[in-house]
Parts: C-alpha cells; structure tokens; sequence
C-alpha cells in the first residue's frame, strides 16, 4: 500500500483535480468542492480499491490524507 | 442463519400506486449548496420524485390495489390475508392493514397486520406472508408496501406503495430468502421523536442543520456515510451467501433488482458481484429513494411490456434502516404487471380521517 497512489486516488474523487496541487498533508475536506458526495466517493473508492470499509465517524476523525491513509492501512492489516 | 425457501407460493403480479404530482430535485437543492443539480444526479442518480403532502401510504396502495384485483380478476372474498409493511402507518394505532381490509371491501375472514420496516422491506413482508401461505390454507393474498409522507425538503425520497399479489400453487418451486440484521446501527437512519423513547414535545419541532439542511426531530435523520459504506458491503455478501446456501449461480438470474437509494452504490455492488449492468434495472432517477417499495416499483417501471409472457428468474435485495437486510431469489412465469396508477390528492377517503 503506497500513500502517493493513495493521494492520486483520493485527488480523482474531486472534479478539478488538475487545479490543486494534493500531497499526504492536503487537508482534503478543507478544499471549496468537498461535500457529504465527496465524502461518499471517497468511501466507494476506498472499498473499490482497497476492499476496507470506511464508517462516517473515521472520516470525520482525520484532517490530512495521510490521516485517512493510516486508518485505511491499519484496517487491511486486521 | 436466516436462509429458508418457502415452497408452493408464487408471485402472480404486482402495482404500484404514486402521487401524480412530480417535483424537480432542481428546485430543492439549497441556494448555498456546495454542489449543482447535475453533480446531485451524478452522484445520487436522483433526479425527481412522486411527492405529495396529502396522500397516505396506504392511499397509494389501495389504489394500486384495486387495479391490481381487477387485472388478476381476482374475487375479493378469496384474499385471505393482507400485510402492511411501511414506516409510515395512517394512525400510531390501529394497524393501517386493518384500515385497508375495510376499504379494500375485504371479507372479515382475512388475517391483516403491520409490520415496521423501510429498504429491507418488500423482502421481509415477501418472507413473512408467503411463509403463512405454504401449507395452503390460504390461497390468496396480498402484501402491500410503500413509504410516503418524508418530509418533502428530503431530496432523496420520493413517495410510492406497492401490491403484491401472491396465491398458493402446489409444487411451485417458491422463493429462497436470506433475512439478516445488523442492530449495532440501529441509529444510522433513525426519526428521533413522536415514539415512545422521546415522546413528541416542542423541542420535536426545533429546526436543526444536517448537512446543510433544515430537518427537525420528527424527520427521518441519517448518517449517509455509515449506510453507504453498509450498502456497498452487506448486498453483495449476502446475494453470494444465498446462491452459496442454495447451490445456485446467481449470474444466471435474468434481472437483479436492488434497493434504489443510491446510483453509485449500486454501481459498485453489481461490480463486485461481477453482474452484467444491462441487467440491473433502476427506477430511482424519476421516483427517488422509495424505500421498501424500490424493488417492486423497479420491477413494475423498468420491465413493463418485457416479461410477462415469459419466465423470468430474479434476484432480489434490499439494505438499509435497522439496520436490515433481506435477499430474495424467485422465478416468474407470466406475472401480471399492472400499469403504474397515478394518484391525484383528491383520492382520499374521508371515511377513514379520524374525526372526534
């Protein structure tokens, strides 16, 4: 599991990912078009790709990318 | 494990009952809304929804009903049973079944109760009745489930309630279930007041922000997240663990219908079930999330005019509040489709407004 293939794919989940410059410090629910339907993307793409489901309140919990990367790496290992 | 198959019933044809008014989810979104209309539909694949704010559930399905009866030809004096599966009873009490044996004209030797339920519904309602129809002594009846009166600000229900018509049959194969709840997340869809944990009071009425929206205590409140992420994993387990018990290959159903609250959600679940899409049909662009309804509302919708002449093997799901969950698989073989009834506000009965 890598956390720059991580933040490429949490940068497709927004329309304008071109514009934005996404790193593992990206405070992604601070960015304009994040609402409660990023949120739900986010959480397809993390059960498409990583087989892991992700509950609301883990989401709400992190700030960073790197944040819900931890959550997402910790989860497969269990 | 809730896995049973219930032998010697069938479906023989459903309808379903709607408001005639539409609305345009366009028209609902918030001026300060962080998304448009179009990222709504993207993500959602809600567009519109039968809305209205006087009809019943139970208008809707006496009026889908009495369709119903009339195309099976059907003598009301055979329907020995009716349930009613909705989260939106007429009156805290009696049973609404009770108010549609009497306004369905039913014969008073007919078994009719209600049972509390939304997504899973329609499977569980399926599960409950035709289990009472499989010894033959009764040979008709009918299941009735829809959801209306949400409050009209939600941009994703829509109002709709369906007839189902089963009738006993020696040596019909019948329906395979699998039933399963998971009450942990008991307060991932959940009306907070007017029951008797937080009877109704004026704080019931106090405006509060939810995403973005104006709700109040007595609306449905849910944490979208939690029923997402439950949705995507729990459908496809549990249509896998059927075929499993079951011993059959669910990829060779002709249609899989799912519980319509979500576009994306359902993408995601034929995806991992490795389910040919064009045989997903889907209803929930034009009438929303209809809760227990979605799965015959779909059916009725979508494939009216493709396969009534014919024999059809379904699968089934439905998923949601509980939380609950319910997959049934069954064959078709010329089930009568009804014509889907438009209901207009002046379809009430005042008979049956409660008067003092």
């Amino acid at each position: 599991m890598n956390i720059n293939d991580f933040v490429n794919k949490i940068a497709e989940q927004y329309n304008e990912p071109d514009t934005f410059a996404f790193s593992p410090d990206t405070h992604f629910k601070e960015i304009e078009e994040y609402s409660s339907l990023t949120a739900l993307t986010i959480i397809a793409m993390v059960d498409d790709e990583y087989g892991i489901a992700l509950r609301g309140d883990e989401i709400r919990g992190c700030a960073t990318i790197e944040d819900l990367f931890k959550i997402v790496e910790s989860k497969a290992k269990t | 494990m809730a896995f049973l198959h219930i032998k010697n019933v069938k479906i023989s044809g459903l309808a379903a009952g709607v408001p005639s008014t539409v609305v345009d989810n366009a028209d609902l979104i918030p001026e300060n809304s962080k998304y448009s209309i179009d990222d709504f539909v993207e993500n959602t694949g809600i567009r519109s929804k039968h809305f209205s704010k006087v009809l019943t559930t139970s208008d809707l399905c006496f009026n889908a009903a009495e369709r119903l009866i009339s195309d099976l030809k059907w003598n009301k004096n055979d329907i020995g049973a009716i349930v009613f599966v909705s989260q939106n009873p007429d009156y805290l009490r009696p049973a609404t079944a009770c108010i549609l044996q009497a306004r369905l004209k039913l014969n008073k030797e007919c078994a009719a109760y209600d049972i509390v339920f939304g997504c899973s519904g329609w499977v569980y309602g399926l599960c409950s009745l035709s289990s009472l129809m499989q010894s033959g002594d009764i040979k008709k009846a009918l299941l009735m489930v829809g959801d209306a009166k949400e409050d009209h600000h939600d941009l994703l229900a829509g109002h709709a309630g369906t007839v189902t018509a089963l009738e006993y049959q020696e040596n019909n194969n019948g329906m395979y279930f699998h039933l399963g709840t998971n009450g942990d997340g008991w307060n991932a869809i959940c009306i907070p007041d007017g029951g008797s944990r937080n009877p109704f009071s004026l704080r019931s009425l106090e405006s509060i922000e939810i995403d973005g929206h104006k709700r109040c205590r007595l609306n449905s409140i849910m944490k979208g997240m939690d029923v997402f992420s439950f949705g995507i994993s729990i459908a496809p387990k549990s249509i896998k663990s059927l075929a499993d018990h079951f011993s059959f290959d669910y990829q060779a159903a002709d249609y899989l219908v799912l519980h319509q609250a979500n576009k994306k959600m359902n993408e995601l679940i034929v995806k991992k079930l490795n389910f040919d899409p064009l045989k997903v049909p889907s209803s929930m662009y034009e009438f929303g999330n209809t809760s227990s309804s979605s799965i015959p509302l779909t059916i009725i919708s979508q494939l009216k005019g493709k396969i009534e002449s014919r024999k059809v093997k379904f699968v089934c799901c439905g998923f949601g509040v509980g939380l609950s969950w319910g997959t049934v698989a069954f064959a078709a073989d010329g089930i009568k489709l009804s014509q889907l009834v438009l209901v207009d506000d002046e379809q009430i009965d005042e008979k049956y407004i409660y008067k003092i």
